[in-house]
């Protein structure tokens, strides 16, 4: 394995020594991955190298077997959760977008951290004024087009993303989790979440960036770690490795299973 | 399923033919309106047919008393509904929360003291029926017939297979809680307007009901946002013991006797005034405020059928078509309303 030198710093988010298995298939072993503060770190890997079920770890969804260890801030945390990885401050748009099709795109948008007034009572009032600000401001749809009480099932695929999307920049969070983001949006939509994913950076957040497409991972990343079958397969600092490089690597560890 | 084509190419403005507008009050509560008429057209239906006998006050007095007895669990029963599961055990935790009262009441406990008892005991069934569905995922539909064998065995055992005389000199307050009269209205249907408020701020504005429908929509979906799935169905069916308690003790008080078979003959009842309501049977969706109006819709038809001196015999062929035709109907309205095909589902 590459070792090179990171970021200064305590990581936002460590796994350490995390493996997951899945009755027979084994999808992580002995994962070291830590992202820091201010730092893009992409995460590329074949289909099926692991890169969902580490997201998802890094999430709460999955718990790692017994031996992996979970780091937020420089703590050792034992009872990760999605709730708990929530509340402090980290977001993610799944792979499988996570929606729920039948609902208004205002409870989609709020799903699990819905907004309440100062008697407890729902806010629904504010989930759907909010949803359709966001609906016009971030994902260019004119209110018009979609209103917050369609249901996500009527919308296109596109928009369902975009729905998405928006929901993980809504929170402001210090992590933001993108599992290719750009699956068939539009060229001018996919721009769009490339330019947010570097804004994550200058407004001095974190992110994790997973993408087939290295033309879009490249430019905008800090770190990249590559996963192969599991286990990471190499780490390298941006500056230490040209496109090129990496695409030939990558190319590689597809053929042969090691970086070297 | 919808179709979804997901766009790949350039596509910066939508068209301006795509653009669909805030979806109407009647697009939104097709269902309620729907229910609605249903009972406007049969009480039309049954005045036209036996006036002498509807347009008589006792009817409706009857009707107000019997119908929350079931109605009470309908509503409870919705939310579980809409989390994607099942309930048959209700009829069971009537009787045993009901025995747990009785017993306890008899040995000489205060009757509060016992009413919680009893609530208590309704809600611990609806704990195990819920921790048995959504901790270990076994299936509502099979798990809460073997709860309701366990529960209706328990109780039988208790009350050793006799009953207990409810008489209002014994148990005054609970004659007054569960079949008095204020204002002349039959307190049974009180209950029932106050459960539906609750039920509804409960399911529309609570982040409980929120999560009643997301989960209830994609289980996956929901777990993923950091929504604990387990203990949103787990509530939903301790909601439904806590009302099927209330109901089995409403049920027997009405009747002056706790008999130990209580519950049986609710469980259609119940479950056909959740679906005629328009709740889901595939989750996700469902109205708290459909439940309770095809509750009365199915009393009706109980009350309806006998009192206008048509034979018994017709009740369930009425019930059949009232069911059968307005739930045919709800789901076409409703795919039309939400421009989806009819096949492709
Ligand atoms: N819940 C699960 N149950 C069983 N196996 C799983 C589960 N989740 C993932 N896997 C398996 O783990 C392996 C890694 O899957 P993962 O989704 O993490 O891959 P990926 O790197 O994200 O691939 P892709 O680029 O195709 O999205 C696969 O072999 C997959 O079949
Ligand atoms: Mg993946």
């Amino acid at each position: 394995m590459t070792q090179t030198t990171t970021p200064p710093g305590t990581p936002v988010i460590e796994l350490r020594n995390v493996s997951k298995t899945f009755g027979e298939v084994r999808s992580l072993s002995g994962v070291d991955f830590a992202v820091y503060p201010g730092e893009i770190v992409g995460l590329l890997g074949d289909n099926g190298a692991g890169k969902s079920t580490l997201v998802k770890t890094v999430m709460g969804f999955h718990a790692p077997d017994p031996g992996g260890e979970i780091w937020f801030n420089g703590e050792r945390i034992d009872d990760w959760s999605v709730a708990r990885a929530r509340d402090l401050g980290i977001e993610t748009i799944y792979q499988e977008r996570a929606l729920c099709e039948k609902q208004p795109i205002w409870r989609n948008m709020f799903m699990g951290r819905e907004p309440r007034t100062k008697w407890g009572l729902l806010d629904v009032a504010r989930m759907r004024s909010e949803s359709a600000r966001l609906m016009s401001d971030h994902m260019g749809f004119t209110s018009a087009a979609v209103h917050p009480d369609n249901v996500v099932a009527t919308m296109s695929g596109g928009e369902k993303q975009g729905v998405a999307i928006t929901r993980a920049l809504y929170f402001d969070a210090n992590l933001v989790i993108l599992d290719e983001p750009t699956v068939g949006l539009s060229l001018t939509e996919t721009k769009k979440t490339l330019d947010f994913v570097s804004g994550i950076k200058t407004a001095g957040k974190s992110a994790i960036f997973i993408d087939h497409n290295i033309f879009h991972v490249y430019p905008v990343v800090d770190r990249l770690y590559v996963l192969d079958r599991g286990k990471v397969a190499g780490i390298y600092q941006k500056s230490e490795i040209s496109m090129d490089d990496l695409i030939e690597r990558l190319y590689h560890v597809a053929r042969t299973g090691s970086l070297n | 399923m919808v179709a979804e084509t997901q766009p790949t190419g350039e596509k910066p403005k939508k068209p301006q033919d795509n653009r669909v507008g805030k979806p109407s009050f009647l697009r939104r509560y097709v269902s309620q309106v729907g229910i609605v008429g249903v009972g406007l057209a049969m009480w039309l239906a049954f005045v036209i047919a036996a006036p002498q006998v509807f347009t008589n006050q006792n009817i409706y007095i009857a009707f107000a008393q019997t119908t929350p007895q079931f109605g009470i669990i309908a509503i409870a029963l919705t939310f579980v509904v809409i989390t994607g599961e099942m309930d048959l055990s209700f009829p069971s935790i009537m009787a045993l929360g009901t025995a747990v009262f009785c017993l306890l009441a008899q040995g000489g406990l205060a009757w509060p003291l016992a009413l919680v008892a009893a609530f208590g005991t309704g809600a611990l069934c609806g704990w195990i029926n819920g921790t048995l569905v959504a901790w270990l995922n076994i299936p509502s539909l099979v798990i809460t017939i073997g709860t309701s064998f366990l529960f209706r065995g328990l109780e039988l055992v208790m009350m050793d297979g006799t009953g207990v005389p409810l008489t209002a000199q014994e148990y005054p307050e609970m004659h007054a809680i569960f079949r008095s009269s204020p204002f002349g209205i039959p307190v049974q249907t009180l209950w029932m307007i106050i459960i539906l408020i609750g039920a509804w701020f409960l399911l529309n504005r609570s982040r409980f009901g929120a999560h009643v429908f997301l989960v209830g929509d994609n289980p996956t979906s929901a777990r993923l946002m950091g929504i604990n799935a387990v203990s949103v169905k787990t509530r939903a069916f301790m909601l439904v013991g806590v009302m099927a308690t209330f109901s089995g003790l409403m049920t027997s008080i009405y009747g002056f006797y706790f008999w130990p078979t209580t519950g049986e003959g609710f469980l259609l009842n119940t479950i056909a005034s959740v679906f005629l309501g328009g709740t889901s049977v595939f989750g996700g969706t469902g109205s708290v405020a459909g439940t309770f109006f095809a509750s009365y819709i199915i009393g009706a038809i109980n009350a309806g059928v006998v009192a206008a001196g048509i034979n018994a015999f017709y009740t369930q062929l009425a019930f059949g078509l009232v069911i059968v035709v307005s739930v045919v109907l709800q789901t076409l309205i409703d795919r039309r309303m939400k421009r989806q095909s009819l096949t492709g589902r």
